[in-house]
């Protein structure tokens, strides 16, 4: 009978698929903390933000100010605390500042009292131009009935024309989900490779596997093939759940999901090469975790998975923009929101080519089979 | 018994580096035998074996293995050996059936994992994790996996390493099995009791050099013959026979 190296690959790719399902640490790593992190940032979306308010003792309710302050939806007060304790946490920052209201006397201008904290200026800065608003408006109120009695017309100051553009609404899960997405293959294909290269190694697994007559890239491949089918699996899940549990966008439906797990595998494919390499300069197991700290924390921190790289300064935003992951949730993002098909991500494909080849020269030159 | 090589090893010399492993070694294994190579750690035992099973490189030399030479014919010959590693371990996480099958796969051979197992007695491990097995067991199930493409040759080394006298016993039965039914097998020990009963013939390694080849009985009669006493007398028993008399000869899975 003819010798097959497909069935050979086939049958690593197999074993190593059955062996990947089994282990704890894929599928934690894959799966349950994508999910727990999408779970977490998409319950506290939704802008987000959210000033906190401390309403001193004896400050009027009925009060305008406050009823019009009680309309804004990020505003958010605090009535439950002692006179004492608002004062130490305003000036801990975890309240953002101190209102106090005297009731409303006709003809008498109205006192406001507002304490700030230097621990929390720039949300400080946000009621400040929320208050600035509505006095604005109530001056607005009184001077119209000034003029409707004076007759004398004023010109007005601004001429404040405001549209709003129908579109998709972004959501903090459209955001979060791709670079969930990009993180679990980074992980996946950095850790992953790398403990199941350096362990079949050193327990002579491979070399057990040389005594038959398997072929070097048979093992290579099968385990590539094993891993790229477990992660695209585990994207295909994180994206159904995304979208039917929180309404993640997937503007082209099947064809966005399709090009998303293009991606990915491009993605995973590139990574696996950090994982070949790492396998090939750790001596053992427990190197293998801070080297591939190394390769995974700085791209989980400055690629943008969990906020966009341009809230970094500008000198961080380069160091962002020669990341691969950058470039990978750049793409995915662009194809799952904005619907964008590959031949438009071009740029980004460019730039992780450039990677592929990089890395793979590296764990060409580093990887050791025995 | 016509005595037809199968193996012939000429001049064999392995270098790492500036050190040389093994110094010009010359053998030959009979089809049908079991031939065991032995000698203290380090003499260079399990290199030759792993360039003879095409694991490693050699320096210079010249190797046929069933009538293929190892620098030109590597491929045929894997195809027609077992091989069985010191302290190798198995694919993680999969449970006996699942390697075998891996195997089957590698060797691009249509094989059931209870034809397989059945013929090393693990039928009832199939589902069972290596990592989980006894010492004999593992090495059963080792011994298991080097028959899977029907080798004409099975290289063993120090199979029974750490194993109990019962299942070290079990292993010989085992081993002796394989041989009965056509299949040549090439093993290491440092046990001379083992070589003793279990070998056809034996060839003594030392520094890298082979110092003597022959069946275990006429090495003991030439060293008889030259006036070479015992210290001690020997009984008719030894304590192993009192272990194994005391204790029992079935094996003990766990």
């Amino acid at each position: 009978m003819q010798y097959s190296n497909t069935r050979a690959t086939l049958a690593i790719a197999k074993a190593s698929f059955r062996s990947i399902i089994r282990s704890p640490s894929a599928v934690v790593f894959s799966l349950a903390f994508p999910l727990i992190f999408i779970l977490v940032f998409a319950n506290i979306g939704g802008g987000g933000m959210s000033i906190d308010v401390g309403v001193a003792k004896g400050c009027d309710t009925l009060n305008p100010v406050y009823q019009a302050l009680k309309k804004n939806p990020i505003v958010h007060f605090i009535k439950d605390q002692t006179t004492d304790e608002m004062n130490k946490n305003l000036a801990k920052g975890s309240i953002d500042a101190i209102i106090d209201l005297k009731p409303f006397v006709p003809i008498t201008p109205l006192n406001v009292n507002v304490q700030y904290s230097k621990a929390s200026e720039s949300k400080g800065a946000i009621l400040k131009s929320a208050l600035n608003n509505i006095f604005y408006r109530m001056q607005s109120t009184q001077l119209e009935k000034i003029q409707s009695y004076s007759g004398i017309k004023l010109s007005n100051v601004v001429n404040l024309k405001e549209t709003t553009v129908t579109g998709r609404e972004y959501k903090y899960i459209d955001f979060i989900l791709p670079g969930q997405l990009g993180f679990s293959l980074l992980s996946s294909g950095v850790f992953g490779t790398a403990f199941v290269f350096i362990s079949l190694r050193l327990t002579m697994v491979i070399k057990r596997f040389f005594a038959t007559p398997v072929k070097k890239y048979s093992i290579v491949l099968g385990e590539a093939l094993a891993r790229i089918v477990f992660s695209l699996l585990g994207a295909l899940f994180i994206i159904m759940v995304g979208h039917f549990a929180f309404g993640f966008t997937l503007i082209h439906g099947f064809i966005t999901v399709l090009n998303m797990l293009v991606l990915a595998a491009i993605g995973l494919i590139i990574f696996m090469g950090f994982g070949f390499t790492i396998s090939g300069i750790a001596k053992n197991e427990s190197t293998v975790p801070p080297l591939s700290n190394i390769i995974t924390l700085p791209q989980f921190l400055l690629s943008g998975t969990f906020f966009s790289v341009t809230a970094f300064p500008t000198w961080l935003q380069y160091v962002s923009n020669a990341l691969p992951l950058t470039h990978l949730n750049n793409a995915m993002r662009k194809v799952a929101f904005e619907g964008a098909g590959l031949g438009d991500v071009t740029h980004q494909l460019f730039i992780l080519l450039i990677w592929g080849i990089a890395v793979y020269a590296v764990a060409v030159k580093t990887f050791k089979w025995e | 018994m016509a005595n037809q090589p199968i193996i012939t090893v000429k001049n064999l010399v392995k270098n790492y580096g500036d050190f040389q492993a093994v110094k010009g070694i010359s053998f030959e294994v009979y089809e049908g035998e079991i031939f065991g190579l032995l000698g203290p750690n380090g003499a260079g035992k399990t290199t030759t074996l792993e360039v003879i099973e095409t694991l490693r490189e050699k320096t210079s030399g010249e190797i046929i293995v069933d009538g293929f030479n190892i620098e030109t014919d590597a491929d045929n010959i894997k195809q027609r050996i077992g091989v069985q590693l010191q302290a190798a371990g198995y694919y993680p996480n999969l449970n006996l059936s699942e390697l075998i099958v891996l195997f089957s796969g590698l060797y691009g051979i249509n094989k059931t994992p209870m034809e397989m197992l059945e013929k090393v007695a693990l039928t009832d491990k199939a589902k069972a994790k290596y990592k989980d097995l006894s010492g004999g067991q593992k090495q059963r199930f080792s011994i298991a996996t080097t028959l899977i493409n029907n080798p004409r040759i099975i290289f063993l080394d120090e199979p029974t390493t750490g194993l109990d006298p019962q299942a070290r016993r079990n292993l010989w039965d085992l081993i002796r099995e394989i041989r009965d039914a056509g299949t040549t097998v090439v093993i290491t020990t440092h046990y001379m009791d083992e070589a003793e009963v279990l070998c056809d013939r034996v060839a003594f390694v030392d520094g890298g050099h082979i110092i003597g080849i022959d069946t275990p009985d006429h090495f003991i009669d030439q060293l008889v013959a030259t006036g070479f006493e015992r210290e001690k007398q020997t009984k008719g028993a030894n304590l192993e026979d009192v272990f194994i008399n005391l204790t029992g000869k079935e094996w003990r899975e766990n």
